[in-house]
């Protein structure tokens, strides 16, 4: 329930905190709409649509509709895609205005209770403890193995989670443990480049192998890989929900510890965390001077895994699957490695140049699988509408792997293949496993 | 600016609103606030209106029964498909019922036989683009919108595009429409035919009518062969008349171009400044070039054209080897909108249009006129069809500058209308140019087109507000 004080924070929450030079920066040309998944999926509706979502948020900055209900849904529909960036002409900085906006929101209504507690232990424990996220996963890691897992299943524990939730929970890989060591540093087979190599949350657990695997074939293209020793989560999962203090608070934690040496990139393998990564310097500019230049130096530092190894010339070389039979393979983009940070030829090109892998490009690759950080939890109808389309394409493919390159949307694609039925000839992997796995 | 609608009209009471959702189903009428904030603008500067609620019928017969019922009730009526307009057509200045054909979206058919496709009005522009280009088929209006424009959208505003010149323009490729009149009255004019004189044409009445006379359920377009190959190359003129010149003499050497395209001076400048992409920023025109067909006539032509361009004193000329070269030739035009919309924080794109013979003088007077008023305006459009699209960078907040700009946009239309053009190639009248509208038709044309719409919609719910205007802008008179 919205109260009238609420609504009137909020207005002057927007009006504080929401640029009207952005806002006027929409021109309302509407060449965003086809780009976007929620307005293509919610049957063309102009509410669920970039344009619609910055005209509401200017209406209730100007004070024209109060801000209710039905706006607050519009606004949390959002995946934060952000495939409406690259769409648009006028180059509207829509990340930056839906941001501010869910910050004010979250600030000042009082979301449920339950919720609010779920928040607190996501955000505040396990995302900024690295410890606790080992422990939780190892948790995990207990309950697989020990038969737990089976015996849950059957007795339909998880129907009381949201089906999603519950279907996700089949999809889980196997946490093993990582074998990263944090301090150390991992020298290249010849020296050509020195890179820090930033973990991240999810991978250095859930994923922990293809963390391995980024280390190894760093190495091999002949990079040093030190991985900073009290790094930690990007932030991304906070500032895409409103916790914008806790998101910086992160942030300049990262950047002591990954300025402390002189390296050539900061690299990562998670698209979601790259992006963010990319964008201290915008998460930070309200800083004083010295913390601003620090931020705009590891920005600008920041690269993702696709794009450092195809520069690093991968495709000049050789590369053969070492797979007797051909194997297809396709892609899904993830929306933040492609329209933050724009990288979206690398990996494409990275596919092609390999002997026995026939690459196949998938239809609609650059919309959104549905994923989106925690979306899938929080509005799991619209999520799973989009990952059921999504995988109608996937299907037309005929692709044994499917290739992506962020944590958030590998989990969708193992869960869409789970959903269609096609576990038993497709598996979703990293792009860098693939690498690991089939060339080196 | 801002306006929460329903000027002296009366608000829906909930016995009307249970009236619709019989007819189309509760989950396809809105009357949220965000629904209705999100159905208040279309893509021109300036002007926002709330409707008071959105329907989305699922066949004709709806449509019908809405428009039944809100005739009898005095309820305005917008139809509306994508909001891509540019004059201010699809705001809803009364307030009152948002019709959306998002659930009529379908391709009734493709007659092979007769080179036709019948289609439902909330088609995409882009969709039939691709669904008759992969058989081989080609329907040429290309609107900039089209990526999301509707058909039905293209219909009411008879949307043209960079292709009008050798193809023309939305209605020259309709062929029948069904439509729904505000009586409620479903009418079928038109037919899968290429000549037809029985009686009034009312076909083209309704196309480029703006939704004021009827609403169009569904539409029968012509299709012609794709042709088979295309060459693309960009010309730069040291000054505007060289360029218009080598215009005319394409022409008048009996080519006609698929794509001929220009950019101003000033237009050149905002692109380079942004994209650096070595355009030559003192040079004053640049011409993009395409020609479409079999690919000796097409060589043949492209020869002919690159032989005239430098005839009339260009100072380079550059032609695409393959499709990935003519695409970033096509850029630099491509981007000039986008260019200019983020120099500041409003953009106002017009569509004043002369024939091409006056290409030259127009694009010298809006510079001149720019310069009297301080304001900046920018040209670029279609120099093959003389249809120019000066658009001026702004800011809304700024009210002594708009003041400025309108007096400026005025004296444009006015010299535009002088030499023998008209207020808007394309993107129509609405509500934004309706009170310019009488010094393009007269006030006898004004009085015949009030007297159609009387005899039509007696009530005045079809899109009130829009292509007639409350009173008439005195004419600006212009010395030069």
């Amino acid at each position: 329930m919205i109260t009238l004080e609420m609504q009137e924070k909020i207005q002057q929450g927007f009006q504080e905190e929401i640029e009207e030079t952005k806002l006027l920066d929409c021109m309302r040309c509407g060449f965003c709409l086809p780009a976007c998944p929620t307005y293509v999926h919610s049957n063309y509706d102009e509410t669920q649509s970039p344009r619609g979502r910055i005209a509401l948020m200017k209406a209730v900055r100007d004070g024209d509709i109060p801000f209710d209900g039905s706006v607050e849904e519009s606004i949390d529909l959002c995946l934060g895609c952000r495939a409406c960036e690259p769409a648009c002409p006028a180059g509207v900085e829509y990340g930056s205005l839906l941001e501010s906006a869910r910050n004010v929101i979250q600030r000042e209504t009082n979301a449920p209770v339950k919720e609010k507690a779920a928040r607190k232990v996501a955000f505040d424990y396990l995302f900024q403890n690295q410890s606790a996220m080992e422990k939780v996963t190892s948790f995990v890691k207990f309950y697989q193995r020990s038969g737990l897992q089976t015996l849950t299943r059957k007795m339909g524990i998880l129907s009381f989670f949201p089906s999603t939730m519950r279907e996700m929970e089949k999809v889980i890989p196997k946490i093993e443990k990582s074998n990263v060591k944090k301090g150390m540093v991992y020298e290249g087979k010849s020296k050509k480049t020195k890179v820090a190599f930033f973990t991240g949350c999810l991978m250095d657990t859930m994923f922990a192998k293809t963390n391995e695997a980024t280390i190894n074939v760093l190495q091999e293209l002949g990079c040093d890989v030190w991985v900073p020793e009290n790094q930690v989560c990007c932030g991304a999962l906070q500032g895409h929900s409103g916790e914008l203090e806790k998101a910086r608070e992160n942030a300049k934690v990262n950047l002591q510890q990954f300025l402390a040496e002189d390296v050539d990139y900061i690299v990562n393998n998670a698209g979601g965390c790259g992006a963010f990564l990319s964008e201290y310097d915008h998460l930070l500019k309200d800083e004083d001077y010295a913390l601003l230049e620090q931020a705009k130096q590891f920005s600008s530092k920041s690269i993702d895994i696709t794009q450092l190894v195809y520069e690093l010339g991968i495709t000049k070389e050789t590369l053969t699957s070492k797979q007797q039979s051909p194997v297809t393979v396709t892609y899904q983009d993830s929306c933040h490695l492609r329209n933050v940070s724009r990288v979206q030829d690398a990996p494409r090109e990275i596919l092609k140049a390999i002997n026995n892998v026939y690459y196949v490009e998938l239809e609609g690759s650059d919309h959104c699988c549905g994923s989106a950080g925690i979306y899938n939890l929080s509005q799991p109808e619209m999520s799973m509408k989009i990952l059921d389309d999504k995988m109608e394409y996937v299907n037309e493919t005929q692709a044994q792997i499917l290739i992506t390159t962020n944590p958030g949307c590998l989990l969708q694609m193992k869960l869409g293949i789970e959903r269609e039925g096609l576990s038993d000839h497709m598996e979703a992997m990293h792009l860098i496993d693939f690498i690991d796995d089939y060339i080196l | 600016m801002f306006d929460r609608g329903r000027r002296g009209k009366k608000i829906l009471n909930r016995e009307f609103i249970q009236k619709l959702e019989g007819i189309s189903g509760v989950e396809n009428v809105k009357t949220s606030t965000a629904s209705r904030l999100s159905y208040s603008y279309d893509a021109t500067a300036g002007f926002q209106s709330m409707p008071d609620l959105i329907i989305s019928p699922r066949n004709t017969s709806e449509v019908s029964q809405i428009v039944k019922s809100c005739n009898e009730q005095d309820v305005p009526i917008v139809p509306r498909g994508s909001g891509t307009n540019l004059a201010a057509g699809t705001t809803p200045t009364n307030g009152g019922v948002v019709i959306l054909f998002n659930n009529m979206d379908q391709v009734v058919e493709l007659d092979e036989e007769n080179l036709t496709l019948t289609v439902e009005p909330g088609v995409l522009t882009e969709t039939v683009h691709g669904y008759v280009e992969n058989r081989g088929l080609f329907y040429p209006p290309d609107p900039s919108s089209g990526k999301i424009s509707t058909i039905g959208g293209n219909i009411s505003e008879n949307s043209g595009g960079l292709r009008g010149l050798k193809y023309g323009v939305t209605k020259d490729y309709v062929l029948a429409l069904e439509a729904v009149l505000p009586n409620g009255d479903i009418i079928y004019t038109g037919g899968k035919l290429a000549k037809d004189v029985a009686g009034y044409d009312l076909k083209s009445l309704l196309i480029g009518s703006e939704g004021t006379l009827a609403i169009v359920t569904q539409a029968t377009l012509k299709l012609i062969p794709k042709p088979p190959s295309k060459q693309t190359m960009v010309v730069i003129y040291k000054s505007m008349e060289e360029a218009a010149e080598a215009v005319s003499a394409i022409l008048a050497n009996r080519i006609i171009p698929a794509t001929l395209e220009f950019m101003d001076q000033e237009t050149i400048r905002v692109v380079e400044d942004y994209k650096q992409i070595g355009l030559p920023t003192d040079c004053e025109a640049l011409l993009l070039i395409e020609q479409d067909g079999p690919e000796a006539v097409v060589a043949n032509d492209i020869e002919k054209i690159n032989e005239i361009c430098q005839r009339f004193g260009a100072v380079s000329i550059t032609r695409a080897a393959n499709e990935q070269e003519a695409e970033s030739l096509r850029r630099a035009r491509k981007d000039a909108l986008s260019c200019l919309a983020q120099l500041t924080p409003t953009t106002i794109l017009e569509d004043a249009t002369v024939p091409r013979s006056e290409i030259a003088t127009m694009v010298r007077a809006i510079t001149e006129t720019a310069e009297k008023y301080n304001v900046r305006i920018q040209t670029f459009g279609h120099a093959g069809d003389g249809n120019l699209h000066p658009t001026c960078v702004t800011d809304e907040r700024n009210k002594e500058e708009i003041k400025r700009v309108e007096e400026a946009f005025a004296e444009i239309f006015q010299i535009a209308v002088d030499l023998g053009g008209t207020i808007t190639g394309e993107h129509g009248v609405g509500e934004m140019k309706s009170s310019y509208l009488e010094w393009k038709i007269g006030r006898e044309g004004i009085e015949l087109m009030k007297s159609i719409k009387k005899a039509i919609d007696p009530n005045n719910i079809m899109n009130p507000g829009k292509m007639f205007a409350k009173s008439t802008k005195k004419r600006v008179v212009v010395s030069r």
